[in-house]
């Protein structure tokens, strides 16, 4: 089993405070209508999935995934403030404002970007590594797909075809329980979602406690090994979303089943707690490290915020109609000329 | 009971609820219809009185409510499947298009297809391109499922009740800016209010210009009939509430004494809505056309997610009234 150094263990607290105050923020932002619009899911509760799993990726791999992005957005080091401008929708936003909260996305990073129709990423994730299959590279494509998409025939169209085409590509589900209100034994006749990713011939590398960074690193290296090699693999996540499914979801609060399971989770299985005290237990003298990765997040994110409020939104015609096409060099509004900026 | 006034949303409820009551082969399908009572609230409740075999949850897999709900209705039941928004019904096109509009036709009257599609609609709130669709002319390309789209709530309520009874395939829309929008109900709300598939209506009177719009775009062309009539300009509003069949009649007898018409709809501007009015009324009625005939729709343009520029490429009233002021 591959174990990781104590800087990498420090550097994945680093990032898990990270997401965590940064997803903390959005929400207070968003209750607080500094961030606008109808759809916002937050990765907290999810932290340790994708930093276990990215960590077992080297720079020239691939990551995808679907609207619950900003978690891996960070993790592969997109800069916090440009994350937030683009929560605001401004022009120093990732996406110039254009995407927002679902889709996140940076290229200098191969993070091919967060999709908001459930299971659509899913064959572009099989695609992108078509492109490495097919050039003879071993890089491999994580992808991040939610226990409700499985359901959806994207998932199964993409996973037989990254199976006959022994596409490298190392399928993440995670399974936090839920896809919006309807639980996985609700949508799902086979409930260990891993094993439909077997039916197609994939190599499953079972369940794994996502809230258990160091388990979810340990099997994700042998799971991208296996890719790299051979073709798809599959991983199940188990974990859990603190902040219910979108920010407008008021679930917790109305039901008394879900606030006290949300409880459990958040005194049972908390990821930064889990990896806090897997770092204490390993390494002395780190309690100040810690301390400042904490204070660290804080500061970045209120810098962040900062950036943010203070970047300008785009206004113009000319900036709504930008990279409609590859060459839109023409502005045309419709009442003058029907069809965008074509030349 | 007369004149009260409730959302669309509980005008929708009610129409849906009032027609499982009467017959016990109407069920609902969808995602979140069942224990979350409705992404939209409109079958809130209905978990609890009519049960799990009439209110059906189903797992994110929008193909197999597009066709589940053929092959139901083919086999006798009366599905009313929910699409959570019709973005999402795009992933279910073929079904539509093909199954649903088409067994009957192939099959030479062999089968009947007595279905609702229900679909949530409309941009705006920075829900992003993807989420940022009222595609309905894209639905009512096809010949064999009629299409409507109420804009307030006695029409969603008379049209959802004639569309659950009808035996042929419905698509029907139900703008996401409307549900909360409160509006009267019929008097005879617990017996037929039935609207037939098909029939528009005059939504105001006026002698100076058509304003032709269905769903949200009857709004903006009402306020903007609202602001042209201080100017001295009166603006007669046909809201055709079905995209098929279209009312063309009524369309070309508003005309003929306008003369004038600017078409209204919240979709995109490119084989649309706007395209198809405009083409019928050049054809038919180019006898009395005294002006360009002019369309307000969205830009041609996916939506973005920044909040200004998302209302730059939004139609609205002021849009509209600017049209109508060119060519009167
Ligand atoms: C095709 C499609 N259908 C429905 C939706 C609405 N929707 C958005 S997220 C979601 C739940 C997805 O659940 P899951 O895959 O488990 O991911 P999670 O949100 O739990 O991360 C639904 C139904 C959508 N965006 N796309
Ligand atoms: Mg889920």
């Amino acid at each position: 089993m591959a174990s990781p150094s104590k800087d990498m263990l420090l550097d994945w607290y680093r990032q898990m405070v990270l997401i965590r105050e940064f997803e903390e923020t959005c929400h207070r932002l968003y209750e607080e209508k500094r961030i606008t619009g109808v759809y916002m899911h937050l990765y907290s509760g999810h932290e340790a999935s994708g930093i276990g799993s990215m960590a077992a990726l080297r720079p020239s791999d691939h990551v995808i995934t679907a609207y619950r992005d900003h978690g891996i957005a960070l993790i592969l080091g997109m800069d916090p403030g440009a994350v937030m401008a683009e929560m605001m929708g401004k022009k120093t936003g990732s996406s110039g404002g254009k995407g927002g909260s679902m889709h996140l996305a940076s290229a200098e990073h191969n993070f091919w970007g967060g999709y908001a129709i459930v299971g659509g990423h899913l064959p572009l994730a099989a695609g992108i590594a078509l492109e490495a299959r097919y050039r003879g590279s071993d890089d491999v494509t994580m992808t991040y797909v939610g226990d409700g998409a499985t359901n959806n025939g994207y998932f199964h169209e993409s996973l037989n075809m990254s199976s006959i085409w022994d596409l490298p590509v190392v399928w993440i589900i995670e399974n936090n329980g839920y896809g919006m209100g309807t639980e996985v034994n609700r949508a799902s006749g086979q409930i260990e979602l891993h094993r439909k990713a077997e039916a197609y011939g994939i190599k499953s590398f079972g369940r794994v406690n996502a809230q258990d960074a160091l388990e979810v690193y340990a099997v994700a290296t042998q799971a991208v090994d296996y890719a790299r090699k051979h073709g798809p693999a599959v991983v199940e996540h188990v974990t859990y979303r603190y902040r219910g499914h979108g920010v407008s979801d008021k679930q917790y609060d109305s039901r008394e089943d879900m606030s006290a399971e949300l409880r459990e989770w958040m005194d049972c299985r908390e990821p930064i707690k889990i990896l806090r005290d897997q770092i204490l237990k390993k390494h002395t003298g780190v309690k100040a490290v810690l301390a400042a990765h904490e204070e660290d997040a804080k500061r970045i994110v209120k810098g962040a915020v900062e950036f943010a409020e203070a970047s300008e939104l785009p206004t113009t015609y000319q900036e709504l109609f930008q990279n409609t096409y590859v060459h839109s060099k023409m502005v045309h509004k419709t009442d003058m000329s029907v069809g965008a900026g074509i030349d | 009971m007369a004149g009260r006034n409730v959302a669309m949303r509980e005008a929708i409820r009610r129409a849906l609820q009032e027609e499982m009551r009467r017959d016990e082969n109407v069920f609902v399908m969808g995602e979140e219809v069942a224990y979350w009572q409705g992404t939209h609230r409109v079958t809130r409740g209905f978990l609890e009185e009519f049960g799990e075999r009439r209110v059906r949850d189903t797992p994110i897999s929008e193909m197999a409510i597009g066709g589940v709900a053929v092959g139901a209705a083919m086999a006798g039941l009366r599905p009313v499947a929910e699409f959570m928004t019709i973005n999402f019904a795009f992933l279910a096109l073929d079904a539509i298009a093909n199954h649903a509009g088409k067994v009957r036709y192939f099959f030479d009257g062999m089968f009947k297809v007595p279905l609702v599609y229900r679909a949530a609609s409309g941009w705006g709130n920075q829900a992003t391109a993807s989420h940022s669709h009222s595609p309905e002319p894209i639905f009512a390309h096809f010949p064999g499922v009629y299409v409507g789209c109420p804009s307030n709530s006695m029409d969603a309520y008379g049209m959802l009740k004639t569309s659950i009874r009808d035996d042929n395939p419905v698509l029907f829309t139900e703008s996401i800016a409307l549900y909360p929008k409160p509006g009267p109900m019929p008097d005879d709300e617990d017996t037929d209010y039935l609207i037939p598939i098909g029939k528009g209506d005059i939504k105001r009177e006026g002698s100076d210009v058509t304003l032709v719009a269905y769903a949200r775009g009857v709004d903006w062309a009402l306020q903007a009939a609202r602001q042209l009539a201080r100017e001295g300009v009166e603006a007669e509003v046909v809201d055709l509430r079905w995209l098929r069949p279209l009312d063309m009649d009524l369309v070309y007898s508003s005309f003929k004494k306008t003369n004038r018409c600017v078409i209204v709809e919240e979709s995109l501007p490119m084989y649309s809505f706007g395209s198809e009015i405009a083409a019928l009324l050049q054809e038919h009625m180019f006898d009395y056309m005294d002006a360009p005939i002019k369309r307000v729709a969205a830009e041609d343009v996916p939506l973005p997610y920044s909040k200004e520029i998302e209302l730059l490429a939004l139609p609205d009233a002021q849009k509209v009234a600017d049209a109508v002021k060119e060519i009167v």
